[in-house]
This record gives C-alpha cells, structure tokens and sequence, in this order.
C-alpha cells in the first residue's frame, strides 16, 4: 500500500511541503520494497486553478491509497476521497519523520469539514 | 454608427465607474442613444449611480462537460487534454469540477467513445432596463463562482444594438477585463497619479496594445504628484483625454450615489469636453491610431 508525502525537495530528508496542490515534490514510500519515489509536481506550483485536482492525479496514477500533506483544499478532498485515497494532514518535520508520525497514529484523518486548504 | 467605447484601468478604484456614468449621462442629455453595461460582473456598482428600472432578469449559463458512465471506458483522454484540471480520470470513474471549466467544448470533441455531452449550468444573473434615458444592462456573478468572462461574453451578446454602447469593464488586465474591452472600437484607460496607479497603468498600456485598439487616458484625481504620470505619458506618447481635478464635493455626490455632472456645473463642463475630445478622435481613425502607436 503506498503512501504519498508532499515535500519539498525531492528526498526523504525533505521538509514536508504543507501545501498539496502547489507542492513541488510528491514522495512516494512503497512499504513492501522499502523504498522511495519522487515524482515531480512543479505544474501544479504554477497553476492558476486546479492544482490540486492534478496532484490527486498524480497520487492516483502513482497507485498510492494515503496521501499525508499539510492542509487540503476541497477540491483536491473530493478528487482524492472519490479516488478511495485516505488523507492524513498536519503533517511537520522532515517526509520520513511524517512517515513516522503516521505509523505512530500521530496524524489526523482529513473530513469535507476541514478540508479548507489550511485556512 | 454603432460603437463601442470602454472605460477601463489596471488599478481598481481609480474611477472607471464615475468616468462610464457621467459619459453615459451626458450622451443621454445630447439627445443620444446610449447604452451602459457594467461588465464589472464580480461587483457591479454602475447601478449605485444611474439608479436604473430594471424590466428583464435572466439567467446566463455556460456548457459545461456530462459524463455518460454507461459509455466512459476512463481512457483518460478528456481529463489530459483538459487545461485547467475540470476533470479527473481515476481508475474507476471521471469526475468533472464544473467551476473550472472554460467551455471550449474539447473533452466532447476528443472522447472516442463519445461518452461526453455539453449541458448548461448557471453561473449568474443578467440584467436589462433602464436608467432615464440610457438604457442599462449589468450582470452578477453568482457566489463562489471562479470564471467571470463566460458570463461577461453572455452579457455583451443581450446588448441591444444602440448608438453607443459605453462598457464599464473590471479592474486589472487579466481575462475578465480582455473579455469586456476586446471588441471596442476605443478604450479610456483611468488612472490617478499615485505609485500604484501608475504601475498598473503601465500594465493596461501593454495589454490595450496588445489587443491593437486605439486608446487614450484620464487622469482621475488629478493635481498632487504629478509628474512621474505626465513622464510616462510623455515618454510613450499616449493622448491624455482629460484631468479631473481631486476635488472633496465629487467624493460628497460619489457618497450620495450621485453623478458629478447631473450636481457640479463645473465638472459637467469638464466631461463635456472629454466627450468631444473622444468624439474627434473616433471620427479620426488614424488619429486614434496614433494615440495608441506602440513606440
């Protein structure tokens, strides 16, 4: 089951991007190989509109089924939940430290009621 | 001869309405037709002014994308092609985000299994009637809407063919303000001379450039730190078409929803001749052409 961290650098040791959407990295972790992807989403940095509907595509197509990022905008929520994608937000510190926090149950389940993009 | 005037500025709350309405009022006096719209769709203001009977509301859509999940083999070739993200192909299904649509109609064109319709959805309102003697139209955003221009295009296609039609546009330079401008036959750039009037100016001379049509300034407000504004106009060669002077008893009518023309003699004269500044200038194609003349 792989899990999308927003990030931003294209590294594990990265600080955690709060932003979805407008984040430059997305970190994928593959749990059963232990091992990490950085896929590029400078598009959506400099989009007017929708860049969080095509960060959720990018995390869909990557085949990941939880997202941890900082805050989460409605419209990335609907793409993300219709796509069965778990989101957990408030994520800080570095990607691998908010890998750790999820695991420790540390990290809140994103709801449609705070899914405001951070406000 | 129909024509079409706009009133526009890159800076918001230089005067754009003001300017629009005591056009549009003097026109009226003459014995003119004349027609305002206030495509300033996302806070129309123009009736504050002109006080208008309205006698038609209607509703004013845009063609936004149907799925038929029935045909939809999520191929994922509409969402692709799409530039502004209105819809997502997951493995499962395509969902459409409606308010980020621009209808170009290119998902219904391209699915190959046909499996996409255009249907109409409501994005504001669009009003008709009529203030004295100029007849009036203007349109409201709806709330939360992201898209302006599809409903300011709506509101331009109701426009009766009248004399003149003087288009109050919104502020800035960006798609709103290019939807509204784009087919005048002469735009009036406002501007007062402040630090920022003067840089969003610079950004409306460009794109009024851009666009190709003949266009000349008013300076709003005018009368306190001047020059770096008659600089920039010297430089760039651009027809100043009037200044109003700053003056206290046009802010007082301003906030008693009054015209400065219909209440000052003194400022009636001043419009006046703005008026005949542009009537010369419009009867003078080339002139007008040279006004706007990129340097």
């Amino acid at each position: 089951m792989k899990i999308a961290i927003t990030a931003q650098n294209p590294s594990p040791e990265s600080a955690v991007d709060p932003r979805f959407g407008r984040a430059p990295w997305l970190m994928i972790y593959d749990p059963n190989e232990e091992s990490w992807q950085a896929i590029d989403n400078s598009k959506g940095l400099n989009a007017a509109h929708g860049a969080g509907i095509q960060a959720a595509q990018k995390v869909a197509d990557q085949q990941a089924e939880t997202l941890i990022t900082g805050a989460i905008g409605p419209k990335a929520y609907r793409s993300l939940t219709t796509a069965g994608i778990r989101i957990y937000h408030g994520a800080k510190g570095s990607v691998s430290e908010a890998l750790q926090a999820y695991r420790d149950g540390a990290l809140r389940e994103a709801s449609a009621d705070d899914a405001t993009g951070g406000v | 001869m129909n024509r079409r005037i706009a009133i526009a500025s890159g800076k918001g709350g230089t005067g754009k309405t003001t300017i629009a309405a005591n056009l549009a009022y003097l026109l009226a006096r003459l014995g003119r037709q004349v027609l305002y719209v206030d495509c300033d769709v996302e806070a129309p203001n123009g009736h504050i002014f002109l006080h208008p009977q309205i006698r038609e509301r209607r509703a004013a859509t845009t063609s936004v994308p149907f799925i038929d999940d029935e045909h939809c083999n999520h191929c994922g070739q509409c969402a692709s092609f799409c530039q502004y993200h209105a819809l997502l192909c997951l493995p499962k299904q395509v969902i459409s985000f409606p308010e980020l649509c621009h209808a170009c109609g290119g998902c219904s064109h391209i699915c190959p299994q046909q499996a996409i319709s255009e249907v109409p959805r409501e994005i504001g309102t669009i009003e008709l009637g009529s203030a004295g003697g100029i007849d009036f139209a203007s349109g409201l955003l709806n709330i939360g809407e992201a898209m302006s221009p599809p409903l300011i295009r709506a509101l331009k296609n109701s426009l009766a063919p009248v004399e003149t039609i003087i288009v109050d546009a919104p502020p800035g330079t960006s798609c709103p303000v290019i939807e509204s401008i784009r087919d005048c036959d002469y735009i009036v750039l406002v501007t007062e001379p402040t630090p920022f009037g003067l840089n969003d100016l610079k950004l409306a001379v460009e794109m009024v450039r851009a666009l190709g049509r003949p266009f000349g300034i008013v300076i709003n407000r005018a009368g306190f730190d001047d020059r770096p504004l008659f600089d920039y106009c010297q430089k760039e060669q651009l027809s100043i078409l009037a200044q109003l002077p700053d003056d206290r008893r046009v802010a007082e009518a301003y906030s008693r929803g009054e015209l400065a023309c219909a209440v000052l003699a003194d400022f009636k004269q001043r419009f006046s001749a703005l008026l005949a500044t542009m009537e010369t200038t419009l009867k003078h194609p080339s002139a007008a052409a040279l006004a706007g003349r990129s340097t």
